[in-house]
Formats: structure tokens, sequence, C-alpha cells
């Protein structure tokens, strides 16, 4: 008992404090929801392209050889609003293709929305019931996923792209993936 | 006579707003099937609210996926198969009690180490007040000559 056991107690709380403070410190946010989709080829889908005069959105469309990212988005999403203006720099200035998917929103408030706010999207599909959102593991509006040439899924953005999260977290995450 | 009136008023008003809730979500006909499908939703996360089950929260979402576990379960799914089917799309989380698996011994495995911690204090303790050790039949000796050579003063 003498000797190093006397300090067990001692090291005990050392490595709690040591644990506590790092997850304190970590700038991880406790409500996100970590995606399980990483890694996984994307979900086989065919919903309704957002403008009528155009053919249906598919998972093919993901799987053309070159990165997409796709992004869910409704326009009643106050977050979404927030985080468009990004959507468009992504689109216009990194040449690459971003997906929108309108996630259970009125097909004509969607495209006002983008009316209004300028369209990212090279393309745009209704997701009216929000049963493809439920297979790609959306939990609400904006999520934001990187797809491979190959369809395979290599990072999500967990709500809106705001603040410095597009040059810290998306444009790397983007280099990495051309 | 008007103030038991008035308070049959009150309760009915507020239960036809109870009911307001439920109204979307149509149970399964075949009651077995809707109480294994109600059994699950308790267990599913609502992963908007996220400290609340499907089964109780008004979440868009979680109605979504209460409408799911019905489906499945009206398709002759197994609990198991629907419980797969969500965490394949939301990962463990999405069960409100964690599997045991690597990333959950820890957690698991917390109040047996406690137990443990206090059984180690409580045998320090009690070796404590046992007190010091009894003496040698050398030290007892020793002890009693140097007691008689102070009776002998």
């Amino acid at each position: 008992m003498n000797g190093f056991g006397r300090f067990i107690p001692l090291l005990i709380v050392v490595v709690l404090v040591g644990v506590f403070l790092s997850a304190m410190m970590s700038d991880r946010n406790p409500k996100e929801i970590k995606s399980v989709m990483i890694g996984k080829p994307v979900p086989t889908f065919e919903i309704p392209n957002l403008f009528d005069d155009q053919p249906a959105l598919t998972d093919a469309r993901l799987r053309s050889g070159k990165p997409v990212i796709v992004n869910f988005f409704a326009s009643w999403c106050l977050p979404c609003r927030a985080e468009h203006e990004n959507l468009v720099t992504l689109a216009s200035g990194y040449t690459v293709d971003v997906i929108g998917i309108a996630y259970k929103d009125d097909p004509e408030a969607s495209r006002d929305f983008l009316d209004e706010l300028g369209n990212p999207y090279a393309a745009a599909g209704v997701d009216r019931d929000g049963r493809l959102a439920i297979d790609w593991g959306v939990s609400g509006v904006p999520e934001t996923f990187f797809i491979d040439g190959e369809g395979v899924i290599r990072y999500r953005h967990w709500g809106p792209i705001v603040g410095d999260s597009l040059r810290v977290q998306l444009l790397p995450q983007l280099e990495e993936l051309q | 006579m008007l103030r038991w009136f008035g308070s049959i008023l009150v309760a009915v008003t507020l239960s036809i707003t109870a009911f307001a809730v439920a109204v979307d979500d149509k149970p399964l006909k075949d009651p077995v099937k809707e109480a294994m499908a109600r059994a699950l939703m308790k267990e599913i996360r609502c992963l908007v609210c996220q400290n609340q089950s499907i089964e109780d929260s008004n979440a868009d979402l979680a109605r979504d996926l209460r409408q799911i576990v019905r489906e499945r379960i009206s398709l002759g799914d197994s609990p198991d198969n629907v419980r797969a089917y969500l965490v394949d799309r939301y990962g463990d989380w999405v069960l409100l009690e964690p599997p045991v698996n690597t990333s959950t011994y820890l957690l698991w495995g917390s109040p047996f180490l406690l137990l443990l911690l206090v059984a180690y204090g409580v045998m320090r303790s009690r070796r404590e007040q046992a007190g010091p050790a009894p003496l040698s039949s050398e030290e007892q000796e020793k002890l009693n000559a140097i007691l008689r050579e102070g009776d002998g003063k």
C-alpha cells in the first residue's frame, strides 16, 4: 500500500481532469451528429427535377468521374439563406458542380428562393417527402456532402457553411478531392 | 352548475389539442404490429431534439421516422431489421440505449470501475481502523523486561 499505491487516487484525478479539459477545449459541436455515411457509396435514387424542363435527378449524376457537392436546402430554412452566398462562391469560383436537393419544400417556393438569391446549382432535385434525406442520414437542412467521381461520400458538412468554415473546412476538403 | 359545465368545456378543449399531435400518425391496423412498432419507437432517438425518443417528439423528422418504422414493421420487417436500417443511416447514436462495442466499453464498464474503486477505499480504511499490528513474542518479551525494570525502582 505504501509507495506507488498511495498515488493511485491522485493519478485517477489527474487523468479525469485531462479527459474533461480536452473535451471542453476542443471546438467540437456536441449537437453535431457524426455521419456514418462517409466512405459509403451514395444511395441510389431518382427524384423529380426542380425545373420541369429538365430530366429527373438520379445518383448517376453523382458518378460522372468528377467530384461534386450535394447540398440539402429548403426555402423555409433560415440557415440555408445564410449559407447561400458561400454556395454561389463555391459554384462560380472552384470548378466544381454543386447539386441542390430541396428538402420538404414546395418546388414553387424553392424556385422563388433561387430566383431571389441566385442559383448556384448545376442541377437540383425535389425531395418532397424528405425520404431521400433520410437515406443520406440527414437530420436537418442544410447539410452538404462531398462526393468523389465514383459516387462515394467523402465529407459531410453539418449545418450552414457560414463564418470561416468555407475557408477552413470545405476548401481544404475540396482540394483533397480534386 | 355553470362552473361544472365550464370545467367540462375546458377539459374537452384540452383533450382536442392533445389529440391534434397524433392525428396525422396513423396507427397500424394489426394491434400486434402496432405494439411492436410503438415499442421500437421508444428506443429510437429523435435526431432533432436528441434527448427524446421519436415516440414522444413532435419534430417533423421524428414523425417521418415513425412513419418509416410503421411502414417497415407492417411489411414484415423484424424490429432488429428496422433498427439496423436506421443505424445504417444515422449510426449507433440513433439508438437511445448505446450498444456494447469497442467505443462504449468505458461507458458500460464505468459503474463496475467505480465499484472497484469503492471496494479499494473501504479496504484501506478498514486496515487503518484495525490499528497497529500486535507485538511479536520477541517484542512482548522486551516490553515485559522494560516494565519489570520500572517496577524494580
